[in-house]
């Protein structure tokens, strides 16, 4: 047994065998003709041919993945239609005499490497069209057979380098389990395909990917974006429980997902989604969430070589906003450190990097990097409900610095002419024990808080998540962090404000009654976790909660206090 | 040579679906057209070199014709364009 870890792309567990999909290379020799006439004429009836498929190809997808799958046959067809590649193919075979292979394939890899160089996400899938019709194209003058779906014939799990739309509309989508890819992000055309039809995919696992066989025994986890290579009877037995789950969960979704979180006794609270990019929004909504109780904007940042724009963050920001219309969207500004490697940031290496310069500690030295993007987040949010957070937040003297940069880009908005927000809800993670104790403070100065207990665990208990050995103090059910969490709500709440809590506790069926006992108004959670969540706080009073609650607290360790949930809680567990 | 100066304003850019409708748009005209975006200027009737441009939201484009229907090309530019591509 091994396990690969790759991105996750589309919710829900796979199991079967893999099936490796592997496309015949097309070997283009370059070399010069003597009959240009006839060469250009190739073409022609190649790409006669091309259309004629790609109209099939049009027509197979809108049939059954849709009219955006379908769209990108018709942009193909463009393409190898346009004038601009075909004047200079055109001038290769007549001027030079080279052959028409050559000319095409080394013309359209020109463009498709310019597209490449721009570092925008929807630009490269274009590049990879470039190059599926050009081979399409080449296959046809060449009289090769691509079509290794056809070896495709019981149902499996689909492995690949990356799948091209034209592959993916050639799948039967019967013996279709899920995807594993070596390459591509959230947004390839696997992942939109996969999602599209509703089955798990796990992308960006590498080159270790390689080391699946067809028939090589896998389960690919949607969920957690991991691979398991011939999984153990053990790991099979957990993820088919696991698989049996997801299936109830869909019922259960379908169900209740879109209806309001109130108790039995008639205490409405706040299910949200966390997100990290334009892409998860559309399973955030369907799945039940009410709004984004946590947006992480890092996404706009990692893997690219310098400051994303304020323009490009207002895009980015404002479709997120507009998606949920008047229901809350969190957004949490960039929450980084020494820890991650940003070239462009070029932060000194810290001897202890989760107590260093990271989150607001480094936006507030680094307003270059701040204010664009608070300025973005200010734009984004006129005619919509956006909030902004601000994440590792210590001290009092850390929002009022905040708030003062906030003041100084309305300033300059407004000198500018520019539409902004006038109006925008401030919150801030609760996360580091000092800014718990100083709640009462603090929420004299914002609108909102949000606990993050992940980080609230770690820096109470002084324990690195990270790290093995310590994780499992960090990732308990602590007392502590419970009793912090309660003063937290109680702060808040005796000052007209209220309290999310986005950190994994949130999602965690164990904890829900506790903190809905303890007085928690939203929950913040990823989005396939929000069914469940919805279920259970339809399933009990706010009554059973506070004495739950009440007791829990008093109990003294981690153990102790989930076989008391457990006990009193039958709707807990999910078997 | 005659030219206008339009703002994109659809969401996704001058990239997706807006892309291939400019394209063919120009491509019904038989004047010469161009588009520019930045310093580069390019043939309004190649989707891949329209594509390069990058053109995303809120970007400053110039497109100009030069033939027998140029009028009414770039009027049918500009319609698409303000229009934002017939959305909304």
């Amino acid at each position: 047994m091994n396990t690969l870890k790759g991105i996750p792309a589309s919710y829900g567990i796979a199991i079967g065998p893999a099936y490796v999909f592997t496309r015949v290379e097309i070997i283009i020799e370059p070399c010069k003709i003597d009959d240009p006439e006839k060469e250009w004429q190739r073409f022609l009836d190649a790409k006669a041919d091309t259309h004629i498929q790609l109209d099939e190809a049009y027509a197979k997808a809108l049939q059954e993945l849709g009219e955006e799958a379908a769209e990108i046959f018709g942009a193909q067809k463009l393409m190898l239609d346009d004038p601009e590649l075909i004047s200079t193919v055109k001038a290769r075979v007549e001027n030079d005499l080279d052959n028409i292979e050559s000319a095409l394939f080394e013309t359209a890899d020109g463009y498709a490497r310019q597209l490449e160089a721009i570092a925008d996400e929807y630009l490269s899938a274009r590049a990879a069209d470039i190059r599926d019709v050009t081979s399409r194209c080449l296959r046809n003058l060449l009289g090769l057979e691509d079509s290794p779906a056809k070896g495709l014939k019981t149902p499996s799990i689909i492995t690949a380098k990356d799948l091209t739309p034209s592959d993916t509309v050639l799948l039967k989508k019967d013996f279709v389990l899920g995807f594993c890819t070596e390459e591509g992000g959230s947004t390839s055309h696997t992942a939109i395909l996969a999602r599209g039809l509703g089955i798990p995919a796990v992308v960006g696992a590498g080159r270790a990917v390689h080391q699946i066989n067809t028939g090589t025994k896998l389960v690919i986890d949607g969920d957690a974006g991991e691979i398991v290579i011939d999984p153990d009877q053990d790991a099979l037995d957990r993820f088919h429980s696991r698989q049996g789950k997801f299936r109830q969960l869909r019922a259960v979704a379908e169900a209740v997902s879109h209806l309001p979180a109130i108790t039995t006794d008639g205490h409405q609270v706040e299910v949200v989604a966390n997100i990290g990019s334009v892409d998860d929004v559309q399973p955030a909504l369907l799945a039940g969430a009410e709004g984004v109780g946590l947006l992480r904007s890092e996404f706009l940042y990692l893997e690219r070589p310098s400051l994303p724009t304020e323009e490009e963050q207002y895009q980015s920001y404002k479709t997120i906003a507009d998606a949920f219309g008047d229901r809350p969207v969190i957004l949490r500004t960039l929450d980084v450190g020494g820890d991650k490697d940003i070239p462009y940031i070029d932060l000194a290496p810290e001897f202890n990097p989760f107590l260093g310069v990271r989150a607001i500690r480094l936006c507030l030295m680094r307003p270059d990097i701040f204010k664009p993007q608070l300025r973005a987040a200010l734009r984004a949010g006129y005619g919509n409900n956006l909030k902004l957070m601000f994440p590792m937040v210590a001290t009092v003297d850390d929002v009022l610095k905040t708030r003062r940069i906030l003041d100084e880009c309305r300033d300059e908005l407004r000198e500018e002419g520019k539409r902004f927000a006038e109006k925008m809800d401030i919150g801030i993670m609760i996360e580091i024990p000092s800014a718990a104790i100083l709640a009462d403070q603090l929420a004299e100065e914002v609108d909102f808080f949000s606990i993050g207990t992940n980080d609230l665990s770690q820096y109470t208990l002084a324990a690195d998540r990270t790290n093995a050995q310590v994780a499992q103090i960090a990732s308990g059910f602590q007392p502590a962090v419970f009793r912090l969490i309660k003063g937290v709500i109680e702060a808040a709440h005796a000052r007209g404000k209220w309290v999310g809590l986005c950190g994994e506790m949130a999602g965690e069926l164990l904890a829900i009654p506790i903190l809905l006992g303890l007085g928690l108004d939203e929950f913040s959670m990823n989005p396939p976790a929000i069914p469940f969540a919805k279920r259970l706080i339809r399933s009990i009073s706010l009554e059973q909660a506070r004495k739950v609650a009440d007791v829990a607290l008093n109990l003294r360790e981690d153990g102790e206090i989930r076989q008391y949930i457990k006990e009193v809680i039958p709707e807990v567990n999910m078997e | 040579m005659p030219e206008i100066s339009l703002r994109i304003t659809h969401e996704v850019g001058l990239h997706a679906r807006p892309a291939s409708m400019f394209v063919q748009t120009a491509a019904k005209f038989s004047s010469d057209i161009e588009i520019s975006h930045g310093e580069t200027t390019v043939n309004a009737k190649s989707i891949l070199a329209v594509l390069t441009l990058g053109a995303h939201k809120g970007a400053q484009i110039v497109i100009r014709a030069e033939g027998d229907d140029a009028p009414e090309a770039l009027s049918a530019l500009e319609e698409l364009v303000v229009n934002n591509f017939g959305e909304e």
